[in-house]
């Protein structure tokens, strides 16, 4: 592990990166209007973004190849897809979520 | 959701996403714990650095002394697609001052994000400082909190995989998608179905040439063209 100061200083430049990602658009769009074809284009956004985090945990990257499935991910899901449609509640889909790949990796060694 | 925007109905409505962040915030920390950073480094980055993945990545390349540069490149790499989400929320916060507008964006999430956009379906598309602040200060709290008890738990539990902790996040965004894709009328939910089976299409493609931190940014960036194609085109 490298020195402490190089932990910070490597923790603060990320987090300079990371705030100035966040804040920008914030700052840039105080002053200027997005044109109605920009704001359709974000209306996808939320949808898009969700579902790219999720599909991108269901596959083993190996880049020049084809990915290998993520086999617990993928069946732990199917569980948390059902329990999201049947409750409608954020809560429980996360709790049911664990729980499965819990049972998974401790009950069935996967 | 309700149709207030409120301290309350904020602390009320971020409740299940405290629960994933407790989740991924503890598996964080063990796993800073066993690479050898101190509680203390690995609660200065949830407060600083802040941000999910980053941080797993970021300890991953501390442990293979990569040098500085290369580990902030991939960290901003990873969080790009903060742009894209601040970009979409900020034209709903145009009227509040400057200073209020730094304090959210500063600490957007993929979650606050996609509850603030799950929000506006249930409020005639309004947002305002008073909720979303609340939203993301729970939020922050959360995972600063969960990173140093991780931190502490650490010299007792070596492998946070086992027991599903790593599949909160996942878990998070099941749920999230799922609310968005039921409650948002904007978008013809055909149109949505369409546009989140394209995103599975390209990320099978994608991954097997775009690097893991560029993935999630050009995937999106794909899909919402996508969209707007396909909503010009048949819809």
């Amino acid at each position: 592990m490298p020195s402490s100061s190089f932990v910070f200083f490597t923790i603060l430049g990320s987090g300079i990166a990371t705030w100035l990602s966040r804040i920008m658009p914030f700052v840039i769009l105080k002053k200027f209007k997005l044109s109605a074809g920009v704001i359709e284009f974000l209306s996808f956004v939320p949808i898009a973004i969700m579902s790219a985090l999720w599909f991108e945990n269901l596959f083993i990257q190996h880049l020049g190849h084809l990915p290998s499935l993520n086999v617990p991910n993928l069946i732990a899901s199917l569980p948390t897809i059902l329990s999201a449609i049947i409750s409608k509640s954020l809560l429980v889909t996360v709790v049911v979520g664990v729980i499965s790949l819990a049972f998974l990796r401790l009950v069935l060694g996967m | 959701m309700d149709n207030e925007l409120t301290v309350s109905s904020a602390a009320k409505e971020t409740l299940p996403t405290v629960f994933g962040y407790i989740g991924i915030g503890l598996a964080y920390g063990i796993v800073g714990k066993a690479s050898g950073i101190s509680p203390l480094m690995i609660t200065l980055m949830s407060l600083i650095t802040y941000g999910g993945a980053s941080q797993f990545i970021i300890v991953s390349m501390l442990v293979s002394h990569s040098p500085m540069v290369s580990i902030i490149l991939s960290a901003f790499l990873v969080n790009s697609r903060m742009i894209l989400m601040s970009t979409t929320l900020a034209p709903y916060f145009q009227k509040e001052s400057l200073l209020k507008n730094i304090i959210l964006g500063g600490l957007v999430t993929d979650e606050s994000f996609a509850l603030g956009m799950n929000k506006l379906n249930y409020t005639n598309r309004r947002l305002n400082f008073a909720w979303f602040n609340t939203v993301n200060w729970f939020a922050y709290t959360a995972w600063a909190l969960a990173s140093l008890v991780g931190a502490l738990l650490g010299n007792f539990i070596s492998n946070p995989e086992k027991y599903g902790l790593d599949f909160a996040l996942v878990s998070m965004f099941i749920g999230l998608l799922y609310l968005q894709l039921i409650s948002d009328k904007s978008i013809k939910f055909k149109l949505q179905l369409l546009v989140v089976g394209f995103v599975l299409v390209a990320t099978f493609v994608g991954i097997i040439f775009i690097p893991a931190n560029l993935l999630t940014l050009v995937v999106t960036l794909l899909a919402c063209a996508f969209g707007v194609v396909m909503k010009h085109a048949f819809f």
